[in-house]
């Protein structure tokens, strides 16, 4: 075991609200009302339209594995006793990717493309972090 | 309004012995000034003849690097932010500034105790908030364990070897052109340590696909330039190198890995075709080019991006010999941030010079005459800079 704290987000401002939508189970990324895309990292403005316009949309939960690395040698203390581990890309159906990781799979069998979907960490009452398992088939709201 | 090109040239060149000590002796400001006065020798100026400073970012301000110079009247400073592609922007904002008669002598500065201090690998969330992308890196990368610029970009390397089915052993031709670069370099930390594919394939990993020996060396040690007017740099002592072209880039986003449209594109993708117009150049006539290269595939993935071959060809360019010692395009003749020393990318600029100067001893480059510098900086972010030999 080791001591250090693992990292934790800020939970402020926007990336607060992502958090928050997260305690409450839900995966919602930040969606143009103006010229409805979708985007993540959270951002103030629109990069395609300018708009200051947004709403927290609900996502599938559905993605797909877009690449990974499986580390080997933590540079963290905190990781220090977790490896071998796999964080991942995953790319949402709607187009945005996010950092993540897939629960159910062991590194050796992360493949490009692997279908996956979204489930719920609570690993503190403050911070949930969505991560992702294999998907089971079935399309329902995250 | 007149051409840059030329107009001003790197006049001396500086740098420490480069050392992976078991303990710091003395700051960074050491190193740095030890490889300032040495650029100021090299140059045969007197110190309080600089009267410009470009201090790398979060390392020493030009205010304690003036100070300790005797510079009495510092007419111009400026710390550019692009991490390891700084030392190719702030050549190119010193070229701006003497060639416009703003400063007469810009000393551009840059080292670390990056082996014997607090380790490079060892990024914490205290550094990423201060460079560019560090929220996104703290809020969304660093609470899955994915903390370290060899994860981040191990991630980008095996989407290449997914799409364009790159292979270890392509990435290891990196790491062996590298290290045969630096038998040759006595500056090199592994020279008298040549390496095979089979000791590549055999080191441990680290991030998969990186191992060990796809990861730059961290070391201590500190390199300096002094940029002057092509005007001045006549009156010099040292055989002054233009500076024939250069120019920044960032991908889009800068400050985020993961979410780009296009993931493989980086700073370098625009600012080359940039920096080659000024320079009146094209791929052809590049004899050498030190490429920045914190990890073996962040080199083939600027090859391609700089147009040196196709995307998704870059592994099978690196291969057979092309950019080792006799090469049809040598890379980081001196061995490169993998095999000389992890100098902040200034040790590029150092091996360019003397290339350019023809003071390469075992490992000149015969006829050198152009010579090509990248910067890589925080996620992506680029400098190249184009410098002639004056011949």
């Amino acid at each position: 075991m080791t001591s250090a704290a693992k990292p934790v987000p800020l939970l402020r401002h926007l990336s607060g609200e992502f958090y928050a939508h997260c305690r409450s189970h839900e995966l919602r990324f930040q969606r143009c009302t103006q010229c409805r895309s979708w985007r993540h990292v959270p951002r103030q403005t629109c990069a395609r339209c300018g708009a200051w316009d947004w709403e927290w949309a609900r996502s599938s939960g559905h993605g797909t594995v877009f690449t990974w690395t499986v580390v080997r040698r933590p540079m963290h203390p905190a990781f220090a006793s977790a490896a071998p581990y796999a964080p991942c890309v995953i790319e949402m159906e709607e187009g945005v990717r996010v950092v993540s990781e897939v629960v159910d799979c062991a590194p050796a069998d992360l493949r490009k493309g692997l279908a996956v979907e979204v489930v719920f960490d609570d690993v503190t009452p403050e911070l949930t972090l969505p991560k992702f398992r294999r998907a089971s088939g079935g399309r329902r709201p995250s | 309004m007149a051409s840059p090109r030329g107009q001003a040239c790197i006049a001396g060149i500086g740098h420490t012995e480069y050392t992976r000590a078991k303990v710091p002796t003395g700051t960074n400001l050491t190193l740095e000034l030890r490889a300032a006065r040495a650029a100021i020798d090299d140059a045969g100026l007197r110190a309080g003849e600089i009267d410009g400073i470009l201090p790398f970012f979060g390392i020493d301000l030009a205010e304690e690097i003036a100070v300790h110079l005797g510079i009495a009247d510092l007419r111009f400073q400026m710390t550019s932010h692009l991490g390891g592609a700084a030392p190719g922007a702030s050549i190119a904002v010193a070229a701006l500034a003497v060639a416009n008669g703003i400063a007469n002598h810009v000393l551009v500065p840059g080292g670390w105790w990056g082996y014997a201090g607090r380790r490079v690998r060892e990024v914490v969330v205290q550094d990423v908030s201060a460079m560019s992308g560090g929220a996104n890196a703290r809020d969304f990368y660093f609470p899955y364990g994915l903390t370290a610029p060899v994860q981040w970009f191990s991630m980008i390397a095996r989407l290449h070897m997914e799409t364009f089915g790159t292979r270890p052993e392509h990435l290891g031709a990196v790491a062996v052109a590298c290290r045969a670069h630096a038998q040759r370099n006595p500056h090199a930390l592994l020279r008298g340590k040549p390496i095979t594919i089979d000791d590549y394939l055999a080191s441990p990993m680290i991030s998969d696909p990186y191992r060990l020996l796809d990861c730059s060396l961290e070391a201590d040690g500190a390199a300096a330039f002094i940029v002057t007017s092509a005007e001045r740099a006549r009156d010099l002592r040292a055989r002054a190198v233009p500076i024939l072209g250069f120019a920044q880039g960032q991908p889009f986003p800068a400050d985020d890995i993961v979410t780009r449209d296009d993931p493989f594109e980086l700073g370098v993708t625009h600012a080359t075709a940039r920096a080659f117009e000024m320079a009146e150049v094209r791929h052809a006539d590049v004899d050498f080019a030190e490429i920045y290269d914190p990890f073996t595939f962040q080199v083939i993935q600027q090859l391609e991006e700089m147009g040196f071959c196709e995307r998704g060809e870059g592994g099978a360019f690196v291969d057979g010999g092309r950019i080792a010692p006799g090469g049809e395009l040598p890379v980081n003749t001196h061995g490169g941030l993998l095999s000389e020393a992890h100098v902040l990318g200034m040790n590029h600029f150092v091996e360019a010079v003397r290339q350019l100067r023809g003071e390469a001893g075992e490992r000149q480059v015969a006829g050198a005459r152009i010579g090509v510098v990248t910067g890589f900086g925080d996620f992506g972010d680029g400098s190249v800079v184009v410098l002639g030999s004056g011949a």
